[in-house]
């Protein structure tokens, strides 16, 4: 007698996020990014639909990182220098789908950018490159709350993906978010119980749980990288069970996390190889988004990806 | 678990009257009030006092699918007001009921298979109400017996227990508990397990109260569904929290509202 696998039945799928709106819907994108819509658990094929690819954000700054490893440095050399050159190497020689703008140079403490300045350079992003774009803030509230409107606005229409709100502050990004029509990251701190009620008050303000990713915050390899994993089958086993407060896309913060680990800084290879096992690991969490840093890197889990998809 | 909402009922004055008016924005409003507070499925039951059930019931199944496309339990102990449902049924259904009686079976088993529809299966028969534990198993045996011989999909089949009031039959009511579990264990796959929950307070004083006890209870046991009173908020949050209590539900400070979103 042949073999037959045991399927499972889900009642429910994953929200779908689209991220970037083409000249067709009145904006600039070449292209738009579809994540989420998953029937199933992360590449069971058989068990639902799985109809996209995880997708790679390339990270870039808009002020040349200090503390980045020498491997960095080499890939993207002066270009780190220039916001929009990086970007414009990113699409062009690495074949970029979607950027990921970090606003370190408005924290206080690493330039205290100013709204203005960040609105400015996502404008002007925005008309050098033609990728969909995810944006994220410094990390300090008070400032995030008032850049982040600020480039709201610059970007308006444009259908980005902002963040990160949190459960102490979301109301004003959640409100900025709303207005000018982007998607939002909810970030919760490697803990299912908050990145649901987070995504509850969120949607409470308005913003439809079909504009919410969710930023479980991961650890690299040898970091936690376990405890994101659990979190992330969890809430994706409850989003397939009915649950919609957790049934929206993962972003993880891949190559902030892995080039952190102290043995990504010792030799060049091993850095790139923590990007790539983090990665790939992630893929079968169940991660859509995932923000990376080195290009050889991203082109490794993009050939993975390719294979894993069998070219679909 | 599967809330059926019970409000529709002909025995109750405000249903009763605007069925016999057809006044349908009375039902209408019963229906969504319902889908509002939670309902999954809503029952449909003409009453006892109806005069022409097989009419009524098509009325009743076409004006509540004007405003609801949820699931509906048409509610007879006539197989042939049950059909007459089904045909007028554009929504899921869920037959509601059979009793354990081989010429009962015969019929509303293949009218499940033909319209797709859920089936309730009482564990009572024409001897009449089960008195112990081991009767409600035998008869349900009896049930998930018929089904299986006629191909019905045993995980469609919700089995109840029968609930008898807690001022008739209180030595009972630990057996009917018990039976809930032990019915999951009569087929692989196991066949669901329903209550009709007012029975449990019925002439009672605190009626609320012993609802929403009692369905904590079950649910503790297994119970995959219930007909009740969405309206009783009070029992809908014991209800969500005794899942949530039973890892059923992923825990956040506003985890009744999330249930609520679902």
């Amino acid at each position: 007698m042949a073999e037959q696998l045991m399927l499972e039945k889900w009642s429910a799928e994953v929200a779908t996020v689209t991220i970037g709106a083409t000249k067709k819907e009145g904006d600039s994108r070449a292209k738009v990014i579809q994540v989420g819509a998953q029937a199933s658990l992360p590449l069971l094929f058989a068990e639902g639909a799985i109809p996209h690819k995880p997708v790679i954000a390339f990270e870039i700054w808009d002020t040349a990182p200090l503390d980045w490893p020498a491997a960095l440095n080499q890939a993207y050399k002066n270009e780190l220098k220039e916001p929009l050159v990086w970007a414009e190497k990113c699409a062009k020689e690495f074949k970029a789908d979607l950027l990921c703008l970090k606003l370190q140079g408005a924290h206080p403490d690493f330039g205290d950018r100013s709204a203005d300045q960040e609105a400015k350079l996502v404008s002007q992003l925005l008309k050098k490159v033609d990728l969909p774009l995810v944006i994220n803030g410094c990390g300090d509230d008070s400032k995030d709350n008032q850049v982040l409107p600020a480039v709201c606005e610059a970007a308006k229409a444009e259908r980005c993906l902002i963040g990160n709100a949190v459960q102490d502050n979301y109301k004003t990004l959640a409100a900025a978010v709303l207005a000018d029509g982007h998607n939002i990251i909810a970030e919760s701190p490697i803990d299912i119980n908050i990145a649901k009620q987070l995504n509850i008050l969120i949607s409470d303000m308005g913003l439809p749980l079909e504009r919410i990713v969710i930023n479980p915050t991961i650890g690299a390899l040898g970091y936690g990288l376990e405890y994101a994993y659990s979190i992330m089958e969890r809430a994706r086993l409850a989003a397939l069970a009915g649950d919609k407060t957790l049934g929206c896309p993962f972003i993880c913060f891949v190559g902030q996390e892995s080039w952190r680990a102290k043995e990504a800084k010792t030799e060049i290879e091993s850095g790139i190889a923590w990007e790539i096992i983090t990665a790939a690991a992630l893929i079968q969490s169940g991660a859509d988004i995932l923000v990376m840093r080195h290009p050889e890197a991203i082109s490794k889990i993009k050939a993975y990806i390719d294979r894993l998809f069998g070219g679909k | 678990m599967l809330i059926i909402g019970e409000l529709i009922n002909g025995m109750y004055q405000n249903i009763g009257s605007a069925l016999k008016e057809k006044n349908k924005v009375e039902i209408q409003k019963c229906a969504k009030e319902q889908v509002e507070a939670g309902a999954d499925a809503l029952d449909v039951n003409c009453g006892p006092g109806c005069k022409n059930p097989v009419s009524d019931m098509q009325w009743l199944v076409e004006v509540i699918q004007e405003v609801t496309d949820k699931p509906l339990a048409l509610d007879s102990s006539k197989p042939q007001v049950i059909e007459a449902g089904l045909k007028a049924l554009k929504n899921k259904a869920i037959i509601n009921s059979v009793t354990a009686d081989v010429e009962k079976l015969a019929v509303l088993v293949p009218l499940a298979k033909k319209y797709s529809a859920k089936l309730i299966g009482l564990t009572i028969s024409a001897k009449g109400i089960p008195q112990n534990k081991d009767q409600r198993l035998e008869l349900a045996a009896t049930i998930v017996a018929a089904c299986a011989e006629q191909e019905f999909n045993i995980e469609d089949l919700y089995l109840d227990p029968i609930v008898l009031p807690v001022n008739v039959a209180q030595a009972q009511i630990k057996d009917i508990l018990e039976s809930i579990r032990e019915f999951k264990i009569i087929s692989e796959p196991s066949p669901k397990t329903i209550v009709g929950l007012s029975n449990v307070s019925q002439g009672t004083s605190v009626r609320s109260l012993i609802n929403r006890t009692f369905l904590v209870e079950a649910i503790a046991c297994g119970l995959d569904a219930a007909i009740l009173d969405p309206k009783d908020s009070d029992l809908m949050d014991a209800a969500i929290t005794a899942e949530l209590i039973l890892n059923k539900q992923i825990y956040c400070d506003s985890y009744l509202q999330a249930y609520r979103k679902k």
